[in-house]
């Protein structure tokens, strides 16, 4: 997964959003250790400061902890990498359900569309 | 811990042009500074003057509490904005001549980077084109385990390739202790691995802020902004 940064939004929220994916897609799976913030820096490309910050905010919401002598490591409860997916999902739901109403549908409109993408995704 | 770089209505005047005007500026430790303007808006004039290249007409410059001198040179690693490194000699040549001149010197950091951008050592740098050169100037400046790095112009002569390992270059060195200043007017290019960005017009520094402040106040990338603040 590459890191996808806006040039218009701060990157510390960017990143936050963008390591939480990570986390809940498994890329970062539970309890495991993360890479080093250097490491991350060097990936994302950007200022290790930044991100530091942005592994700290993750630590205070929980997602993430350290220990002292071996590092960071990805929480193990299932139930707050649920609710962040969640969460996640919910912002995905609410943009697209903004672009649909710009459009111009209504609420049962949507729901058809939806219903009747979804039953050709199946087959 | 004080701050590492710390000037006082530090003003430079060329005859009647003043190149810098009564800047007051404060850096602290582990920060990586933009120092962004457009041409002729003092930005090089500044870094000489840290570097003890030109002195001050009024105010002060104090780099780790000292005025620019033998101390600061130390702690001070300078990339200038031109080559000033001798054609005929070879890349080896002058890596032993900076392991002999800077304590802080790494020949073996040097050596890495040589080789990873595909430089020989034993070529001569009148053989070599001119981003080359400026990639070589680069590798000796990062080399060093220096305290402050001040880089004037460090990408504007290389390819995006070359651009992309020496941004990625800089976070690699990245100490808490350590605050690189550079200045550039490829700000796309830059802004995310910067902390710090200072706008400089006229001699005056007319913005000081992190990246995230401005991108959170504007809505705008530094690079927008300053098309925005400095259109012509």
């Amino acid at each position: 997964m590459a890191w996808d940064l806006k040039s218009d939004r701060p990157i510390y929220a960017q990143l936050i959003e963008q390591l939480e994916l990570r986390i809940c897609s498994g890329i970062y799976p539970l309890g495991s250790k993360m890479p080093s913030v250097r490491d991350l820096a060097q990936e994302a490309s950007v200022n290790p400061n930044t991100m530091q910050k942005a592994l700290s905010k993750l630590e205070e919401d929980g997602l993430l902890y350290t220990n002292r002598t071996s590092g960071r490591f990805v929480t193990e409860d299932v139930n707050k990498i649920h609710a962040v997916r969640n969460k996640l999902a919910q912002e995905q739901v609410q943009e697209f359900l903004n672009k649909m109403t710009d459009l111009g549908f209504e609420c049962d409109e949507i729901l058809s569309i939806i219903t009747t993408m979804l039953k050709e995704l199946k087959k | 811990m004080s701050n590492l770089l710390e000037c006082r209505n530090l003003s430079k005047s060329f005859g009647p042009v003043k190149a810098l005007n009564n800047v007051n500026l404060s850096i602290g430790r582990g920060r990586i500074v933009g120092l962004l303007g457009p041409n002729a808006s003092g930005k090089s004039t500044f870094i000489k003057i840290c570097n003890g290249l030109l002195t001050p007409t009024e105010g002060e410059i104090l780099i780790n509490g000292h005025k620019p001198g033998i101390e600061t040179k130390k702690i001070v690693s300078y990339l200038p904005e031109r080559n000033y490194l001798n054609d005929w000699m070879k890349v080896s040549d002058i890596i032993g001549f900076f392991s002999d001149f800077y304590q802080d010197f790494s020949k073996d950091k040097a050596y890495d980077m040589l080789s990873k951008l595909g430089i020989t050592a034993s070529q001569r740098l009148k053989t070599m084109s001119k981003g080359t050169k400026e990639k070589v100037q680069l590798i000796l400046v990062m080399s060093r385990e220096a305290q402050l790095y001040l880089l004037d112009e460090p990408i504007g002569g290389v390819d995006p390739a070359a651009r992309d390992y020496i941004l990625d270059t800089i976070i690699r060195n990245y100490n808490e202790n350590a605050t690189i200043v550079l200045s550039t007017h490829l700000i796309a290019d830059i802004e995310k691995i910067l902390d710090d960005v200072i706008f400089i017009r006229e001699g005056q520094i007319v913005l000081n802020k992190t990246v995230d402040e401005i991108r959170e106040e504007s809505g705008k990338s530094i690079d927008s902004l300053f098309r925005e603040v400095f259109k012509c």
